[in-house]
């Protein structure tokens, strides 16, 4: 989590910065997951034995963040991709110096 | 077959656009796409006085989606609070969606129009989600659909100026890490309480009435997010860029609801669940979000006087006008709540009203709006100009207007509270919006040169002088809008009595 957080804060490369957010996203996930697991749980299963079985609901809940999470990546990837044709650089310091330049 | 539409009318406000928007994506047709979302917002707005209608007979309307019951089922819950705001977000995208059609045209590429409409009718279906919802995981979702639907939007401006680019990749990285953080929240509530839904999220915390560590992060966890996607002060970094570097119409979309409606769930949350723990809910308040929002008033109107760009100067008083409104919710008793949410309604009108006439002279002059620029249009351009001054006036707090209206409110709130500094600041921070306005004002009217009348299109000042006459009724019969707010705060505060 802290990890995709540091990636995001300090690269200056756009590309980076967007995995950075999916491995900070991916954490939470696992995080969530991880809320769900019962001691000697199962999958949820309807059996004729009685089992002890692993909360489903967070495994659901994580499947519409995935798909929200492959959805941001995507986004940003397509962002950093126009960045690059329009400035022909994904770097933050080059962007920032031509903006400087361009506005004098 | 009416009446079958109407019954699912609660469901409906939010799956109508979202299903239209995914019709007309592809439609190549310049007109069709927004005769279609016209056409989806008016049957929005018959849906939502419909709502008016059943919420006056009953009071509270729980819609269960797939006839679960609300503690296992997603539900959405309308009442008193949020039907007031329904109706406004109803009406507004309604109004800004007949304004957008000539400002998409000339903006961005016409063969686009269909994606565009679909985008804004994501926005607006998804952001209506974050209003009815009752359930803290279902928010989250409709907090990303939206999210990523208005950075789309906002990428749609780089025809205009490439740095539009930057400013959503901007919003695009910090709203994905606000909405993560909101998500690590709720992760911690449900691993305490095993549920999402609100009323019931409050009954099962009730049984760690002394707290519990991970529920004080989670709560943390959950307003943190907020706060970033609704630009509470530090974290409002991703809105300046974002509202100026946006298409016009977007940034008139945008500006008037979006924030709105995730501050109003975060108020939400705090009088309707984290009441349960008053001295934590008192300790962020007090030393949280009161602090921040003078800040805010007092940067952000500080900032605005310095802007060049007059959307950029919009989008720092902005700022300064959400602080006015977090400041009004931090006050803890009815009438803070009550002045919170009157300026939630009179600052969406204004502000949705600034950016349509600025919106309308970038068009006009094919350019970006910076102060210069703007010399002599008070002549060029009365008809929009007079509404650009009635909108300005009220952003400062004239009487008449209705920005009066919330002024007189929130000191009055401030005054039975006895905060007296914070009554001082906020008339300094008035005084000072006198001072960037006025800017505006000396360019547009006083000047040497004589500049000859030119045509204004009344597709556009129509919808303007819609906003801007709202703006004077309400400063003069301003009570059905004190009324919709008061009943917001009367049942934020007695739901968590009963």
């Amino acid at each position: 989590m802290v990890g995709g957080l540091f990636i995001i804060i300090t690269s200056q490369n756009y590309l980076k910065k967007v995995v950075g957010l999916a491995i900070f996203q991916t954490a939470v996930f696992v995080f969530f997951v991880s809320l769900a697991k019962v001691l000697d749980g199962t999958a949820p299963i309807l059996t004729k034995m009685e089992n002890a079985y692993s909360n489903p609901l967070p495994h659901v809940l994580i499947l519409t963040a995935i798909v929200v999470g492959v959805a941001t990546s995507a986004l940003g990837l397509a962002l950093v991709l126009q960045i690059y044709r329009n400035y022909e650089t994904i770097e933050e310091k080059e962007i920032q110096s031509l903006e400087l330049k361009s506005d004098k | 077959m009416f009446n079958l539409f109407l019954d699912d009318a609660a469901a409906l406000v939010v799956v109508l656009p979202l299903l239209i928007s995914a019709i007309i994506t592809f439609m190549p047709s310049k007109i069709w796409p927004w005769i279609i979302s016209l056409v989806t917002l008016v049957l929005h707005l018959v849906l939502s006085l419909h709502l008016l209608k059943e919420i006056s007979i009953s009071g509270l309307i729980i819609y269960e989606f797939g006839n679960w019951e609300p503690p296992w089922g997603i539900s959405f819950k309308i009442d008193g609070v949020n039907i007031g705001l329904q109706l406004l977000f109803s009406i507004f995208a309604l109004i800004s969606t007949f304004y957008s059609r000539k400002i998409f045209l000339s903006e961005i590429d016409s063969r686009d129009s269909g994606k565009a409409y679909s985008l804004w009718l994501l926005a607006i279906g998804s952001l209506n989600g974050i209003i009815l919802t009752n359930d803290i995981f279902n928010l989250f979702v409709f907090l990303e659909i939206s999210a990523l639907a208005s950075i789309s939007l906002i990428a749609l401006g780089a025809g205009q100026n490439r740095k539009a680019l930057l400013a959503a990749f901007n919003y695009l990285i910090i709203g994905a890490i606000g909405a993560t953080f909101y998500v690590i929240g709720v992760g911690f509530a449900y691993a305490m309480t095993g549920t999402l839904n609100m009323n019931d999220l409050v009954i099962q915390l009730a049984q760690y009435s002394d707290g519990q560590l991970a529920i004080f992060a989670g709560m943390s966890f959950m307003l943190i997010g907020l706060m970033v996607k609704a630009a509470i002060f530090p974290v409002h970094i991703w809105l300046p860029p974002a509202y100026s570097y946006a298409p016009s119409a977007v940034s008139t979309l945008l500006a008037a609801l979006a924030t709105k409606t995730i501050l109003y769930f975060f108020v939400r949350l705090l009088y309707e669940v984290f009441i349960i723990y008053p001295s934590y809910l008192s300790l962020f308040l007090d030393f949280v979000l009161y602090p921040l929002s003078l800040l805010a008033i007092f940067i952000g109107t500080l900032i605005a006087i310095y802007q060049d760009d007059i959307k950029k100067l919009l989008a720092f008083s902005s700022i300064a006008q959400i602080g006015y409104i977090t400041l009004a919710f931090s006050l803890e008793d009815h009438s803070g709540i009550t002045s919170g949410f009157i300026h939630i309604f009179n600052h969406a009108l204004i502000k949705g009203g600034l950016f349509m006439a600025v919106g309308y002279f970038a068009i006009l002059q094919k350019d970006r709006v910076t102060l210069t620029s703007l010399k002599g249009f008070g002549y060029k351009y009365p008809i929009t100009s007079f509404a650009l001054l009635i909108c300005g006036l009220s952003l400062i707090g004239l009487p008449l207007t209705n920005g009066f209206i919330s002024k007189l409110y929130l000191f009055q709130a401030l005054y039975t509270n006895q905060m007296y500094f914070s009554i001082a600041l906020v008339a300094v921070s008035s005084a000072l919006a006198v001072a960037y306005f006025w800017k505006i004002v000396e360019q547009m009217w006083f000047s040497e040169i004589k500049f000859k009348l030119e045509k204004e299109d009344a597709y556009i000042y129509l919808p303007i002088w819609i906003i801007t006459v709202s703006i004077i009724v309400f400063g003069i019969y301003s009570s059905p809008i004190i009324e919709f707010s008061n009943l917001s705060a009367d049942y934020l505060i007695s739901g968590y009595q009963n």
